[in-house]
């Protein structure tokens, strides 16, 4: 253990996802020799995101806006919905340069032991944008794994009635993994093979 | 196959000691407590990532050191392979492959074959009904890897459920839960619970001849050892293993099971609710076999999954047989007929606490087993 304020600074660093105990030190003692113009740079970028960074009023995609980059781009095919699960997927899907639609950020998947069900996602939002009838194609591009795959398996379901056509990205993701962690050649060809969802 | 080289790093009672192996018999022998058994549970950890007698990795770690190393040569034709794993408890193993790093643990799996023979292993037939399910499935993952995946897939979907069936019950009374999310869970199980019991079903056709067949012989005619699979499908299911038509069969119990599965917020159907009912002549073992019988049953089951694997498997991939604390339990009759029954194995470990308790037709090469050393003395 070390003294008061160093400590309290590894201990918040130990929170950040895939940062362990070791980790969380090092990167401490890095701030401590680091210039501070260095560290002040780090804070403000923090703060920045942290003020100005607001959820898509329509895809809850992150923006600085109201709307972001690509809801507000008229190129972008508003006929075809891509759902997925975090913003961060966005950002995936977005590499492959395989998909001209727009997106729908659920905010996670259908997982029981976590107490997440349809209510706690952005599930009815998505149906309202379903609505309107501009929407012809909803790909569910949620994560191969368990979660995911009953998360799309609902969906499915549920957008059945609305006589849309309902795709998943083509099988050849690794089994279990997660959307994001996915090559973009890989992701590229599971978008382009998508295959329609029979449920 | 055979092993012709254990090297284990503060594993168990071990800090450092190298064994070179040969093919035939080769006898672990020294008096209780000096470390035998962890020696053959060492090996039985590279083939199955797993410990027979303990429930985590922790207590395979020597007391005092942080990670254990298990490092195995394998020989399969003339093929050889160095596996190396690191095992810290609380972490996910580290896998060497000739050196080589690979990407997960699990991608040994396969590498290395066993059968080990255990006196835990009274529990499969004297004990709960997840011992025996454990018994199937840990020998349907020996036999292909794949089932790993099958049951891990399988135990997710049934906590999933299980934490979902939990609250539905109340939701649903209250008015104004939908059963939607439910019936999503209600496919997943069926469809992967299908994939086990279609693998399971196969699996006791096989085994059950060779059951009945080394009982016999281990106990010089002592009685009809049959098998059967209880199945929560119900005695009046046709069980024929096709995926397909059991998993529909799976849908529609569990739709038939639904308000008392709410009720009680567990899932009643599928296969981790399922036995495997091992009887002698009429009656069930479980409540009335004798101790010896039991124990008969259970050598049986192990000599059995021995000879269904080496017939199954594609040559040169004959497991390495494991006899832990076997021998002492027998009179000089059933040893003698034990010894011819598994003397053609490519590779047989023994273990033992005196010499006189090794028969002479696995006298190959022999150890003493001290304090923590081994040593080569025939
Ligand atoms: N994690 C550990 N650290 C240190 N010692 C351990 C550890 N686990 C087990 N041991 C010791 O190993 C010994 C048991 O070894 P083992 O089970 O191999 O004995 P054995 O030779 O098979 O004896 P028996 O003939 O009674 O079956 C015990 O003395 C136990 O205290
Ligand atoms: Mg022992
Ligand atoms: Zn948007």
């Amino acid at each position: 253990m070390y003294e008061g304020i160093v400590q309290d600074l590894i201990d918040e660093l130990g929170r950040l996802p895939g940062v362990g105990p070791k980790s969380a030190q090092r990167i401490a003692f890095h701030l401590l020799s680091a210039e501070p113009a260095e560290v002040r740079k780090l804070v403000h970028a923090i703060s920045e995101v942290k003020e100005k960074i607001r959820f898509c009023e329509v895809c809850a995609n992150v923006t600085e806006d109201a709307l972001c980059r690509i809801c507000r781009d008229p190129r972008r095919d508003p006929s075809v919905i891509c759902v997925v699960e975090e913003a961060k997927d966005v950002v995936a899907v977005e590499r492959t340069r395989e998909f001209r639609g727009r997106y729908h950020v659920l905010g996670g998947a259908i997982s029981p032991i976590e107490g997440i069900g349809p209510d706690d996602l952005r599930v009815r939002e998505l149906m309202t944008r379903l609505s309107d009838g501009a929407v012809t194609e909803i790909i569910l591009a949620t994560d191969p794994n368990l979660e995911g795959e009953a998360t799309a398996t609902y969906l499915a379901r549920l957008i059945k009635p609305l006589g849309l056509k309902v795709t998943r990205p083509a099988s050849g993701l690794p089994v279990g993994g997660d959307l994001e962690y996915a090559d973009e050649v890989t992701l590229g060809r599971a978008f382009e093979g998508r295959r329609l969802l029979d449920v | 196959m055979h092993l012709e080289l254990l090297s284990l790093t503060d594993f168990r009672s071990y800090s450092e000691v190298e064994i070179q192996l040969v093919p035939g018999g080769c006898a672990f022998v020294g008096p209780n407590g000096q470390g035998k058994t962890n020696l053959v549970e060492a090996i039985g950890y590279v083939a199955t990532l797993g410990s027979h007698r303990a429930a985590g990795d922790a207590p395979l770690v020597r007391l005092g050191a942080e990670r254990a190393t298990v490092r195995a040569g394998l020989v399969r034709d003339d093929r050889k392979a160095l596996v190396e794993l690191e095992i810290v408890p609380g972490k996910s193993n580290r896998a060497r492959i000739n050196r080589a790093d690979v990407p997960r643990a699990r991608e040994v799996l396969g590498l290395l074959r066993t059968v080990l023979f255990a006196p835990e292993d009274l529990a499969i037939v004297k004990g709960d009904p997840s011992e025996r399910r454990r018994f199937l499935d840990e020998l349907l993952t020996v036999q292909s890897p794949r089932m790993v995946a099958v049951r891990s897939e399988y135990d997710r979907v049934l906590k999933q459920r299980n934490a979902l069936l939990k609250t539905a019950g109340a939701t649903v009374r209250s008015g104004k839960g939908d059963l939607r999310t439910l019936e999503i869970w209600d496919s997943h199980l069926a469809s992967s619970g299908a994939d086990l019991l279609a693998a399971r079903l196969r699996l006791v056709a096989e085994l059950g001849p060779l059951v009945e067949k080394a009982y016999d012989e281990v106990s010089a005619g002592g009685g009809a050892a049959t098998m059967n699979y209880k199945c929560s499908l119900g005695p009046e299911a046709a069980l024929v293993p096709d995926r397909d038509l059991l998993s529909a069969q799976l849908l529609e119990a569990i739709s038939a099971a639904r308000s008392q599965e709410l009720d009680r917020g567990v899932s009643l159907v599928g296969p981790h609710r399922d036995d495997l009912v091992l009887q002698l002549g009429p009656l069930p073992t479980r409540g009335y076999a004798s101790h010896g019988e039991s124990w008969s049953y259970a050598l049986a089951l192990r000599l059995a999954s021995y000879n269904l694997l080496r017939e199954s498997g594609d040559t040169g991939m004959d497991p390495v047989l494991i006899l832990d604390d076997v021998f002492a339990e027998l009179d000089a009759e059933r040893r003698q007929r034990l010894a011819r029954l598994v003397g053609t194995a490519e590779q047989v470990l023994i273990t033992a606490a005196v010499p006189a308790d090794v028969p002479e037709e696995l006298a190959g090469a022999r150890y003493d087993v001290m304090a923590g050393e081994v040593r080569r003395v025939v």
